[in-house]
């Protein structure tokens, strides 16, 4: 009689236990780090596309640079091994270090990092961001084998680190390959596969220059729901999170003694961007009222669960020039209302645009009813990201929005007219291009003025910097605590 | 062969008109490709050269017709993110769904067909109605639901099975195994619950029938009147809704790659889609229309083949 029940029940039974017993066999055998991530890479190819996510798994691990900036802020040397720079600061001697070389055995010498300025200024595919970072550059000239001479058309402090990201990855000149699927790297890892089929494969690049490789294999995979992830590392399919999305599952992996986790800092500003271009957001007065009405500390504990660092200015941590600026403006909605009404401002309607990704539109939804309490109406619309790309930050049809700017060092972006906030501020342009062309020394202060002046001008409402969240199993070690740049550097990582 | 020539024109018709409407209608969505490649870049200087580099500020119409073009000589296009060829992209992923779909039916008609058969035999029973009762269960929980319980049960809990990813049969065949247990399971055993419930009334109706009271009459068990003449009549109404239903278990399938993270043809669309990158999403569309043509075409043939009536008809 119960035939046909107990059939299923052998079915499934013999389904599970089958795959049961064989889902212990892979990945022991030969040394694998998998690391979850979030975005996958459209493309390979660093130079025609900005896209974080690229220079998430090849700056430093496939790509070197002459200098890297690790994860304090500060620069280090890579492939040059020092550098000299001029009296009048745009001349930048840089002395390779002789072993460096790439995976085809060629050398990574003065003509190399020659042929590749030669080849960034010659591109004219190159994406938008690193055209403006290139613009200082004027020439590069072998003097010998290991020593290579920059030549800058004014002084830049922003230069170098700009080297140390996209715009300084080497490439082997002598390497045919197509840099969208194929890498050329001079790093301790090789592009192995990318298909774009949510995994990317590198592997040990053999002849390494520097200290060997700890793992033959490196597997990225991609995670379109941050959830999805969760459980694969729960369920012991990864080693690494790379940077939690969903801060409140720190907690699940906190109380597990099979993970270890990191807190530390990222480049992430989460900025409430405002159009300046809109009347009334071009009133001081309405931009700060704004900025007051928000309690931030609140908003980082409801969007985030109190995971991150509050901040004043487009700066963070570990920018040389950080000043904790997080209360600058104190959270007071009373003196929010006085000064809306001092600008002539007590109804003011916004169109609140923000794309849907999870810290954004929770932040929206914080920010307009904290905004509905002093008398503004802030309706939040939600915008598929492309959409939001086209329309808010191409277009500038919005007043308010959310989004969090990843890049290092980005502040500039301020200076420019025709970025979306429609800000530059001859004051500020001035201060940072002065800051910029200065000596060193002096450059770390008149950034920190020009920042501040982001904040006393109320040039954006900065909520806060997000965290770097990394869950690792707890035999990993030798990850960085902080994200100061945009390479999820797997150079360090052991397991013991 | 006029059914045959009838057939293969509505094949190219629907096809056409799909192919219209699908590409009309993403091009009417804001943002393009351009856009998406320069991301955070864009500027609207920048966009407009790319946009004009890449052809999209021709005409509409122009870049249907060159695509069909295309198609009709077996390329699919090629996509300007990364410079894929579409076919390059589809593939391999489609192995992927394949593998799910194909044995997400397999198992749902493996579970659905004994099933269905004992309810119907059992319907005024405990046992036939239970299992019925948990068929309608069955059909009320959401696919990504169920994923997620069986991951949190097998794969974080028992540790018996990956939570999530895919690894190709070619490069380890034990692994792609265990990789595919869990989404399977989660798309056949909803496939089976929907399709339990047709099993059951195609055939109660045959036990209804009079050739059945006739069987029954010269001794016959009623388990061997139901296999000998219940299964081929059955077979007819049940072939209609397995068709149907492998149409919905391609869109299912498209929810259980999402939550096992499966490299399929569903992942590509969604981030194809995402990207605005409509020479992918194009070609992955047309595709599936032609794959669910495909299926209604056999459909269509397995009424000859089950059905002798229809032979001597045609």
């Amino acid at each position: 009689m119960a035939k046909v029940p107990r059939f299923i029940a052998v079915l499934l039974g013999l389904l599970l236990v089958s795959s049961g017993c064989t889902a212990t066999a892979p990945t022991q055998e030969s040394p694998t780090l998998t690391v979850g991530a979030t975005l996958e890479p459209p493309t390979l190819n660093p130079f025609e596309n900005t896209a974080a996510s690229i220079a998430q798994v090849l700056l430093y691990n496939v790509y070197e640079t002459l200098a890297k900036v690790d994860s304090n802020g500060e620069l280090q040397p890579l492939l040059a091994k020092s550098w000299d720079v001029s009296d009048d600061r745009t001349q930048y001697t840089f002395h390779l270090d002789e072993n460096a070389k790439f995976p085809s055995g060629k050398a990574v010498d003065a003509d190399a990092i020659v042929a590749n300025v030669d080849r960034l200024l010659s591109d004219d595919k190159l994406s938008g961001t690193l055209k403006t970072q290139l613009a200082v550059i004027d020439s590069a000239k072998r003097i010998d084998d290991t020593t290579v001479e920059i030549k800058l058309k004014t002084p830049s402090v922003m230069w170098l680190y700009d080297m140390t990201s996209q715009l300084g990855m080497i490439i082997d000149p002598s390497a045919s390959v197509d840099l969208s699927k194929e890498s050329a790297g001079s790093g301790p890892y090789k592009v192995k596969q990318y298909n774009k089929d949510k995994t990317i494969i590198l592997e040990r690049n053999q002849g390494y220059w520097g200290s060997a490789p700890k793992f033959d294999e490196v597997v990225f995979r991609y995670f379109d729901d941050p959830n999805a992830m969760n459980t694969a590392m729960l369920a012991g399919d990864l080693d690494v999170i790379s940077n939690l999305q969903a801060p409140d599952a720190l907690a699940q992996f906190q109380s597990d003694p099979q993970f270890s986790t990191i807190v530390g800092t990222t480049n992430g500003e989460v900025v409430l961007g405002l159009n300046h271009d809109n009347k009334a957001l071009a009133k001081k007065e309405v931009r700060e009222a704004l900025t007051m009405a928000i309690d931030r500390k609140a908003l980082m504990d409801t969007v985030w669960n109190g995971q991150g660092t509050l901040i004043g200015t487009m700066t963070v941590p570990t920018d040389p020039w950080y000043e904790d600026l997080a209360n600058h403006t104190p959270y007071d909605p009373d003196k929010a209302k006085e000064l809306l009404a001092k600008a002539g401002e007590s109804d003011l309607k916004l169109r609140f645009r923000v794309p849907v990704v999870p810290y954004a539109v929770k932040s929206a939804q914080f920010v307009a009813s904290s905004l509905r309490d002093i008398g503004v109406d802030a309706e939040v619309e939600e915008l598929e990201f492309s959409r939001w790309i086209t329309e808010v930050l191409t277009d500038g049809n919005y007043d308010m929005t959310v989004v969090s700017h990843v890049e290092a060092r980005d502040f500039g972006k301020f200076a420019d007219k025709d970025y979306y906030w429609h800000y530059a501020d001859p004051a500020f342009v001035k201060l940072y291009k002065e800051a910029d062309q200065s000596a060193p020394d002096q450059a770390t202060e008149k950034f920190k003025e020009a920042a501040r002046l982001l904040a006393d001008d109320y040039a954006a409402i900065w909520l806060w910097a997000l965290p770097n969240l990394v869950v690792t199993k707890a035999d990993i070690h030798g990850v960085s605590p902080n994200m100061a740049t945009l390479s999820f550097d797997i150079t360090g990582i052991e397991r013991s | 062969m006029a059914r045959v020539c009838k057939r293969i024109a509505v094949f190219a018709i629907s096809w056409l008109g799909a192919s219209v409407l699908v590409f009309f209608t993403i091009n009417a969505l804001p943002g393009n490709v351009a856009e998406a490649i320069l991301g955070t870049d864009a500027t609207p200087e920048r966009v407009a050269e790319l946009s004009a580099e890449l052809g999209l500020d021709r005409p509409i119409w122009v870049r249907y017709l060159e695509w069909l073009g295309g198609v009709l000589h077996g390329d699919l296009g090629t996509t300007p993110l990364g410079h894929y060829q579409v076919s390059e992209l589809l593939f391999p992923k489609l192995g992927v769904s394949l593998w799910l779909v194909g044995l997400g039916m397999l198992l749902a008609l493996v579970i659905a067909l004994p099933a269905g058969m004992f309810a119907a035999l059992r319907r005024r029973r405990a046992s036939g109605v239970a299992v019925s009762a948990l068929a309608e269960v069955g059909m009320a929980i959401p696919v990504f639901w169920g994923g997620i319980m069986l991951v949190l049960v097998f794969a974080v809990w028992l540790r018996w099975l990956p939570a999530n990813g895919y690894v190709p049969i070619t490069t380890n065949p034990a692994s792609w195994a265990s990789h595919l247990v869990l989404p399977v399971l989660t798309l056949g055993l909803v496939q089976a619950a929907v399709l339990i419930r047709y099993v059951r009334s195609a055939f109660i109706e045959v036990l209804h029938e009079d050739y059945f009271r006739t069987a029954r009459s010269i001794g016959w068990t009623q388990f061997r009147a139901l296999i000998r003449h219940g299964l081929r009549n059955a077979a007819v109404s049940l072939s209609t809704v397995a068709g149907l239903q492998f149409a919905s278990a391609i869109v299912g399938a498209i929810v259980v790659e999402q939550v096992f993270t499966l490299p399929g043809v569903g992942s590509l669309l969604l981030s194809a889609v995402s990207t605005r990158d409509l020479v992918v999403v194009q070609g992955v569309v047309m595709f599936l229309v032609a794959a669910v043509l495909v299926i209604n075409a056999l459909v269509d043939i397995s009424y000859v083949l089950f059905d002798p009536r229809q032979r001597s008809r045609a």
